[in-house]
């Protein structure tokens, strides 16, 4: 049996809807709006930090530390997880990803109890990230060491 | 407060959450806390050639944001600290300089799990 055409255009708009490149890039845009959109709340408390006075240096812990209280609020909420669905790395990659990541792993594992539940599972992502940025910034501090000499700058 | 700052932050923390998104959807069998480990690990990196303080400067929370920016934390942190106080403050610095944030990440976590509960 021959198509018609509506057949074959139907059949199109179907191939373009499954095929692989157009979900990468709408997963790309995802990510840098929602990445962005993120970062651009951090600006405003990095922007009220300095305005209140604070040295950049001590500006940008501040603000990580709110940005990952925001992020641990927003997955007690059940939004954070909503918002990751979608925007992928977008959401993980920004600081309050790395919080959602442990309350969620926090609250997933409750049912398993307190100690071997929460406080264990509470670092299944959180836990990799840690040791293997410790690890790779030792190496790195101390080639940069034996590089520029132990002032470091 | 200016909007370039905004402007700054959405733009460059965009781009490196799009990075690490083609990471994700290019790369084989990944997931993504692959991924997070693979951008701490290249923000140290970056901050190891000094890179990343730059870029913090320019984009503000656009750089300081992102996981990135933990990596460029614990080096910064131990090589403040070796300055300071040698071996004791190379060992102790990385985690000196990203306690803050440890903390408050652990401490929220577990505020979570005792008072709300997972959806769905």
């Amino acid at each position: 049996m021959k198509a018609t055409k509506e057949q074959a255009d139907e059949y199109k708009r179907l191939v373009m809807r499954r095929s692989p490149r157009p979900a990468i890039l709408r997963n790309a845009l995802w990510a840098f709006g929602v990445g962005g959109t993120i970062c651009a709340v951090g600006q405003f408390f990095l922007n009220l930090a300095l305005l209140g006075g604070l040295p950049l240096t001590e500006a940008v812990p501040l603000v990580a530390g709110v940005m990952i209280a925001i992020g641990a609020a927003l997955t007690g909420l059940g939004v954070y997880d909503r918002i990751g669905k979608r925007a992928g790395m977008g959401a993980a990659l920004p600081i309050t990803g790395f919080a959602n990541s442990i309350a969620s792993a926090a609250m997933e594992f409750r049912r398993e109890g307190l100690l071997l539940g929460v406080g264990a599972r509470l670092f299944t992502i959180a836990g990799p990230v840690i040791v293997y940025a410790l690890a790779a910034g030792l190496v790195v501090a101390l080639i940069r060491m034996l590089v520029s000499g132990p002032a470091g700058s | 407060m200016t909007l370039m700052s905004f402007v700054l932050a959405f733009v460059v923390g965009g781009l490196i959450c799009v990075l690490a998104q083609l990471t994700l959807d290019l790369g084989t069998n990944l997931t993504p806390a692959h991924v997070m480990v693979l951008f701490v690990v290249l923000g140290a990196v970056a901050s190891g050639l000094g890179l990343y303080e730059p870029l913090i400067e320019f984009a503000g929370a656009g750089a300081s944001v992102p996981l990135p920016a933990f990596g460029h934390a614990l080096v910064k942190g131990m090589l403040k600290g070796a300055a300071e106080k040698g071996l004791s403050g190379l060992l102790a610095g990385g985690l000196t300089g990203t306690a803050l944030g440890l903390t408050v990440a652990i401490l929220a976590g577990l505020a979570m799990a005792l008072v709300a509960r997972p959806k769905g």
